[in-house]
């Protein structure tokens, strides 16, 4: 289905992640953290952002283990800047699809 | 009328009681996953669960060879209950069992407890059990917030979302 993200249109599933990476920007990203009541955007959440897009891109199944081995953040970090849902928010956010990881 | 509101949970309080690998990973599979969840969590070990938060035992735990009739030999066969009783047979299998769930990308006991913690659930060990083991504080791993009675423990599930999962 459509939706209109940050004056976009854009094709979301029905728990509102995109199913087209190509339609991402980053002022998406911005609106559906205010959705997730994450109201500040910072250049570390960009960071993961691009991290989980490239994994994804690769195939790579996406774990918090793996984000916290990243380099980029640790597993603490990670909660603190995606709170309640570090892999669930941060992949909705960076526009791909809802993490089906256990771990 | 129907009511069509959904009601998220929005705690669990996770027993384990058995120190078996299967055992202490279900509980710990669970707690992380709720904690991913945004979902309040606590995980309460008891008795052989203790194994999974002891310091000396936690990264070394054993999968039963004998008495487990869901146990198979690489391949598929039944696991021969007499194999399972010889020395080193369950060390063994229990180090190919935990091997195998590396390669899945499950960490090791102790980095699943962090984990946890790191979300922000809380760990704690039973004053009874820890007793009876001759157990102290120090011995458990330092991730165990707390060591606390049964009673504490409900006071913890208190919330009409809370739920108590026995493992």
């Amino acid at each position: 289905m459509e939706k209109v993200i940050a004056g976009k249109s854009v094709d979301v599933d029905t728990n509102g992640y995109l199913t087209d990476l190509s339609q991402w920007n980053k002022d998406i990203a911005i609106e559906i953290g205010k959705e997730e009541n994450i109201n500040e955007v910072t250049d570390k959440h960009f960071e993961v952002l691009t991290y989980l897009q490239e994994q994804h891109k690769n195939d790579v199944a996406l774990t918090i283990r793996g984000v916290g081995k990243s380099g980029i953040v640790d597993i603490k970090q990670l909660y603190a800047l995606f709170p309640k849902g570090p892999l669930k928010i941060s992949s909705k956010m960076a526009g791909i699809p809802r993490p089906k990881s256990c771990i | 009328m129907e009511i069509k509101e959904k009601k998220p949970l929005e705690k669990v309080c996770i027993i384990c009681a058995k120190g078996n690998l299967e055992d202490v990973y279900a509980s710990l599979v669970m707690a992380n996953g709720a904690v991913m969840e945004g979902i309040e969590t606590n995980l309460f070990f008891t008795f052989f669960g203790l194994e999974g938060i002891t310091k000396k035992s936690m990264n070394h735990l054993h999968t039963a060879t004998t008495g487990n009739p869901a146990m198979k030999m690489p391949g598929g066969l039944p696991f021969p209950t007499m194999l399972g009783g010889l020395p080193g047979v369950e060390s063994a299998v229990s180090s190919m069992m935990r091997k195998q769930m590396d390669e899945l990308g499950m960490p090791p006991v102790d980095e699943f407890l962090e984990m946890i913690t790191a979300g922000n659930g809380a760990i704690y060990a039973c004053k009874l059990a820890v007793d009876m083991f001759k157990l102290t504080k120090a011995d458990l791993s330092d991730e165990v917030t707390d060591i606390i009675t049964i009673g504490e423990f409900y006071e913890l599930c208190d919330g009409d979302r809370t739920q108590i999962i026995f493992t």
